[in-house]
């Protein structure tokens, strides 16, 4: 990414739009191994740890009239445990800490990630990868040891024509494989493009210091623009965690009950 | 052969990539339009399906998703 030429002076595109993704070593190293501690580290270290002051500290007062950020704590607790009880049924509830531990990793980090100069770690797909490979191994898994070969049957549909099943079935095998991918992609996608395009507003912010002529009039456009952008970020980054939990749950119950 | 001509191809392909964003963005529509037109026959049964409307969100999504992916692919990796 940084080898493209990013510097059209008169355009004013003084820095390229994906230059925020890249991965920076922070203690002077500049090679990124497997232990170097990069700026990904640091903001997954400040996700976890603003996850701990929201869920242990900011609710640890257990009051009758709760606190602000133990109201919070609580509102994300039962939302996240009445969707787990909704989408999988009363036995995916052993499940809710693992599908919790994913929102509030996922919501924490996109939040954090937008703040100014900050690093957005779930719009790497090696983060969200991982966390959608687990999703993906856990529930295939647990298919098998919960129904044996019976968990083959997910892709049986038995309310479908006889004719119409064994394309059905080709069709089922198919976007039971996507789902990996397309678990990881939707969320990393989704981060990367909305603060790609906040990052290519940003750079036309600054034109009516180049030309005064045509940059009183995109000025203030494009900042207005980042403005409606941020707002739709905010409600992005909340809706794809969200989303990313909705479908393990749906994934879950596939496993608990293949059945259609 | 110059390296030229191929990043021209990789950069008409971006740009046709994003052409799958705008079937995703009808797609979304459809969804939420649909589930709209339902919600406000039947507004007492709306709040129990806002979950699956954001799954069929979701999976419309995904494929725009893909386009973009291709788009990314073909700007920086190939």
């Amino acid at each position: 990414m940084a080898t493209e030429t990013n510097g059209e002076a008169e355009a004013g595109l003084v820095f390229h739009p994906m230059d925020q993704f890249q991965v920076t070593p922070l203690f002077g190293a500049n090679k990124v191994e497997w232990f170097t501690i990069t700026n990904v580290t640091l903001w997954m270290g400040l996700t976890v740890l603003a996850i701990v002051a929201l869920l242990v500290f900011g609710a640890r007062g257990r009051a009758l009239i709760p606190t602000r950020s133990q109201s919070i704590a609580e509102l994300a607790y039962g939302f996240i445990y009445k969707m787990v009880e909704d989408v999988t049924g009363k036995d995916g509830v052993v499940f809710f800490p693992y599908i919790m531990t994913l929102f509030m990793f996922i919501v924490v980090a996109n939040f954090l990630g937008l703040l100014p100069m900050a690093f957005t770690t779930t719009s790497h797909i090696a983060v969200t990868a991982v966390m959608a490979m687990a999703v993906f191994l856990a529930v295939t898994i647990l298919g098998f040891v919960k129904n044996g070969f019976g968990f083959l049957s997910v892709f049986w549909i038995s309310s479908a024509p006889l004719i119409l099943r064994p394309i059905l079935a080709l069709i089922e095998v198919i976007s039971y494989f996507v789902r990996p991918v397309s678990h990881s992609i939707r969320l990393a996608g989704n981060m990367m493009a909305g603060h790609a395009v906040i990052k290519v507003f940003a750079a036309f912010a600054p034109l009516v210091l180049i030309s005064t002529g045509i940059g009183l009039v995109v000025t203030p456009l494009s900042i207005l623009a980042i403005t409606a952008i941020y707002a739709l970020e905010v409600l992005v980054a909340f809706i794809q965690a969200y989303v990313f939990a909705i479908l393990t749950c749906v994934y879950l119950r596939d496993a608990l009950h293949p059945h259609h | 052969m110059t390296g030229d001509i191929v990043q021209m191809g990789a950069y008409i392909g971006a740009g046709l990539a994003c052409t799958g964003m705008g079937g995703a963005a009808v797609g979304v529509g459809h969804v939420v339009g649909n589930f709209l037109s339902g919600a406000l026959r039947n507004p007492s049964a709306a709040g129990g399906q806002t979950a699956t409307m954001f799954i069929g969100i979701a999976f419309a999504e995904a494929l725009g998703i893909f386009s973009f992916l291709v788009a990314l692919l073909l700007m920086f990796a190939v």
